[in-house]
């Protein structure tokens, strides 16, 4: 029965979502007036039904109904709960179901709270929301139902992807797609203010926290993705430019330029096509992602099933909803007037550089994404592009964007003088210039983006905090302190990756029990290798006492790990945190003579990175509360 | 021109979704050919993995008779599926000698009891070593090894029943 109720409760989520474009479309037109009213009860019902499908779903695998072929094929009844849990998404009907409801909450969110929007515009962009999420539904029902019916069923369940058993299932992919799919509203608000030519200061100052709160999540789950292929692969990498990696960093790098760009709107009511423009592009850059994910035209470990008919179907979606904004761009931001203009030392001229880059690491993240799709269909040789072409290429550009981000906030609104701007900036500049000489001394020798990497850090990392120089800061608005953690955490972040890049200690041994190994400032003592037992794994696990000079020993447990169903090796690493660095330990298979595989990294900083990460979005946080606060304030003084 | 620029973003969607909709429709050969087929068989002694079964080693295939070797693994469904073919092609009087790729002796055991046993020589290949060294890339695979020990064919995936004819073709070719 619960599988048919949630069956029953998507398709009325369906059904909603025509009503919802309907009666946007007749509320548009001369005389809908009166049918306005029922446009945010029908979000706000839309949202709730696909909710209730989507518990339903997770409902079913918590009990493993292996009577649904969904649960039959991707869980097992000896399945810890929390993966029961997670596994409901950790499957592409499930994750496509996610998909829908998250696309639906935003939608009924922007019904709920968003009172600035001028009436029209807010109808258009709740009928563009649901034209969306009619297309996705449609996808679900026609193609990708999860509810479908196995008989008879199954004794057993087939089991979940042994790399995907990891707490990170849980939290990963909903963040990630509050962010990914969030940003979708952007492109809702994209399309309504074209529709109603209404494109300016209001327009901007409604869609930035709405661009922010996706934003956020999206920081977010890339962040916490970061770490959890660093962990779980076992290849101590932190970021593999794997096509689905890009897939959410392409959003991301949209997202950050709209961010960027809509203040400029809000602010000074410049770049008004620019700032449609990124909208359509952040929300288009998600539908691809998922487009490439789902189609597995490309292959990445995040591929869960290859099927032309579905990528035929969401190819079909993609050129429509894409098509259709960029055609509407075409045609209606010509009527869209100029904003104002500015000089190019300015605040508005460093959010102008900074879209530029921006959009250029975009393009390269992009052609790199999709060159071996393109030369295949061209010139049909098979190649893949891989990190050398993203780190050469990507890497400078975004120094250079750094260093940018260091002076924006220094500038003026407008106009401002070049030796102005050097007297604001003179102690991040010392600050560089002795990390230069430091680094220099202390590390001769290395690469010049790691150099490029640290030094830079340092003294961005000083830059970003001289807005609140001589300020008073209680009374420093939340949203400027927001700005500033967020650009420190890049910084920190930045150090994080150049630390990892310059410094980083390898030793791949084969070794025996009771033989020590050395890694950067460690001493590892192998004591011994024992077979342990998981719910659904065996493992070998391998008892690694570490020490560092004369310090106090501890111990790391890395395992190699045999999951039963579906049978697959698994390597789980031992990672100690410590604060200057992280020490990685991975341990493989033994060969005939009896020595085993050991890999071992000493990392210095590295947890850098994800801190850094952490911090761009909790300023990020900081940013959405000062606005959101002020925008009630202001509404409280209009009253 | 401002207004033809406009289009450009379009204009490029497009050209992007036909890119997309080729490879959908026209997708890519993932298969990994052996650069071995037509070199001889590199060197190797594979020890036996089952008691009933004599090992395989590279001299074994170098015999003045093609024959063919099987690689294969217990935990290997397709392999199960090719089962009937092999024997098969072995009632056509073709000799068959197989690498265990990853295995156990009671798993391939077992194996050989639920699925027939149509195999002379089965050599234990526990970490892939021999599997990389003939190109092969995956289980099962099936490679035709003339007398002179030179590797005249390979075959990819399961021997179907609609394979039997072309397997037994490449055989007498190697003759």
């Amino acid at each position: 029965m619960i599988a048919e109720t949630a069956l029953a409760a998507l398709w009325l989520a369906a059904a909603m979502s025509v009503l919802q474009l309907l009666f946007g479309i007749i509320a548009l037109r001369p005389g809908g007036g009166e049918i306005v009213p029922a446009m945010r009860p029908i979000a706000v019902a839309q949202a709730l039904l696909v909710g209730l499908s989507f518990l339903l779903l997770i409902q079913l695998f918590l009990r493993t109904d292996l009577s649904v072929a969904l649960v039959a094929e991707n869980s097992h009844t000896m399945k810890p709960w929390l993966y029961k849990f997670a596994g409901a998404w950790g499957n592409h009907e499930g994750s496509m179901l996610l998909w829908v409801t998250v696309l639906a909450i935003a939608g009924a969110a922007v019904a709920l709270f968003e009172r600035r929007l001028p009436e029209r515009t807010l109808i258009a962009t709740l009928a563009a929301q649901a034209s969306i999420g009619l297309g996705f539904y449609a996808f679900l029902l026609f193609s990708s139902n999860p509810f479908e019916r196995l008989f008879p069923a199954p004794t057993e369940g087939n089991g979940l992807n042994p790399l995907l058993q990891d707490p990170g299932l849980a939290f990963h992919p909903p963040t990630l797609y509050f962010g990914y799919v969030g940003i979708s509203i952007a492109f809702s608000f994209a399309v309504g203010a074209l529709v109603t030519r209404d494109v300016g200061p209001a327009f901007a100052r409604a869609m930035r926290p709405w661009v922010l709160a996706a934003w956020i999540f999206l920081t977010l789950g890339i962040t916490a993705g970061s770490y959890w292929a660093y962990y779980e692969l076992g290849w101590g990498g932190w970021w593999f430019w794997d096509p689905v990696e890009n897939a959410s960093l392409m959003p991301w790098l949209a997202a950050t330029a709209l961010l960027h760009s809509v203040t400029v709107l809000a602010t000074r009511d410049g770049l008004r096509a620019w700032t449609v423009m990124l909208a359509v592009v952040a929300f288009s850059m998600s539908m691809i992602g998922t487009f490439l994910v789902r189609s597995g035209i490309l292959t990445s470990v995040h591929s869960f099933a290859v099927d032309p008919e579905r990528g035929a179907f969401i190819l079909l979606l993609l050129a429509l909803y894409i098509g259709g904004a960029l055609a509407l761009f075409a045609l209606r931001v010509g009527t869209v007037k100029e904003g104002s203009t500015f000089d190019l030392v300015s605040r508005e001229g460093a959010l102008v550089a900074n879209n530029l880059f921006l959009s250029a690491i975009l393009g390269i993240v992009f052609v790199g994404t999709l060159y071996p799709l393109l030369i295949e269909a061209l010139a049909g040789e098979k190649l893949s592009v891989g990190p050398p072409y993203f780190n050469k290429v990507a890497g400078p550009l975004a120094l250079a964007l750094v260093v940018v981000m260091a002076a924006g906030p220094l500038l003026r609104w407008r106009r401002d003088r070049i030796a102005e701007v050097a007297r604001r900036m003179i102690v991040p500049l010392a600050v560089t210039a002795l990390a230069l000489t430091a680094v220099l001394l202390l590390a001769p020798g290395l690469g010049i983006l790691p150099l490029l990497g640290l030094v830079l850090a340092l003294g961005v990392g000083a830059a970003s905090l001289a807005p609140l120089w001589k300020r008073n800061l209680r009374r420093t608005p939340l949203f400027t302190w927001g700005m500033v953690i967020s650009h420190l955490g890049i910084a920190v972040s930045l150090a994080g990756m150049a630390s990892e890049a310059a410094f980083t200690k390898e030793t791949l041994v084969a070794a025996r029990p009771g033989e020590t190994v050395r890694v950067g400032p460690y001493s590892l003592r192998f004591d011994q290798v024992e077979p342990i037992a998981g719910p659904n794994w065996t493992a070998m696990e391998a008892k690694l006492t570490a020490r560092r000079g004369d310090g106090g020993a501890f111990v790391l447990r890395p395992q190699a790990r045999t999951f039963s169903s579906p049978r697959t090796d698994t390597s789980e690493a031992a990672i100690a945190t410590r604060l200057d660095g992280q020490l990685y330990t991975v341990i493989g298979r033994a060969d005939e003579s009896g020595r085993w595989q050991l890999r071992l990294w000493w990392k210095p900083f590295v947890t850098l990175i994800w801190l850094g990460g952490a911090l761009v979005a909790f300023g990020g946080l900081l940013s959405l509360i000062g606005r959101v606060r002020r925008r009630r304030r202001d509404q409280e003084s209009h009253a | 021109m401002r207004r033809i620029l406009l289009f450009l973003p379009l204009t490029l969607f497009v050209a992007i979704v036909l890119v997309f909709a080729f490879r959908l429709w026209a997708p890519g050969d993932t298969i990994v050919r052996s650069r071995m087929v037509g070199k001889p068989m590199p060197d190797f002694a594979l020890k036996p993995i089952v008691p009933n079964h004599p090992g395989l080693a590279a001299g074994d295939l170098h015999a003045g008779q093609p024959r063919l070797v099987n690689v294969f693994a217990s935990w290997c469904i397709p392999c199960r599926v090719e089962a009937p073919q092999l024997e098969t092609v072995k009632a056509r009087g073709i000799p068959i000698d197989a690498i265990a790729i990853r295995d156990k002796s009671a798993d391939v055991t077992a194996f050989l009891k639920s699925n027939g046993d149509p195999f002379e020589r089965i050599g234990d290949d526990p970490r892939s070593q021999v599997q990389f060294a003939l190109g092969s890339s995956g289980v099962p695979e099936t490679f035709v090894v003339d007398g002179a020990g030179i590797i005249r064919h390979q075959h990819i995936g399961e021997i179907r029943p609609e394979d039997v004819d072309g397997i037994i073709r490449a055989f007498e070719a190697a003759r």
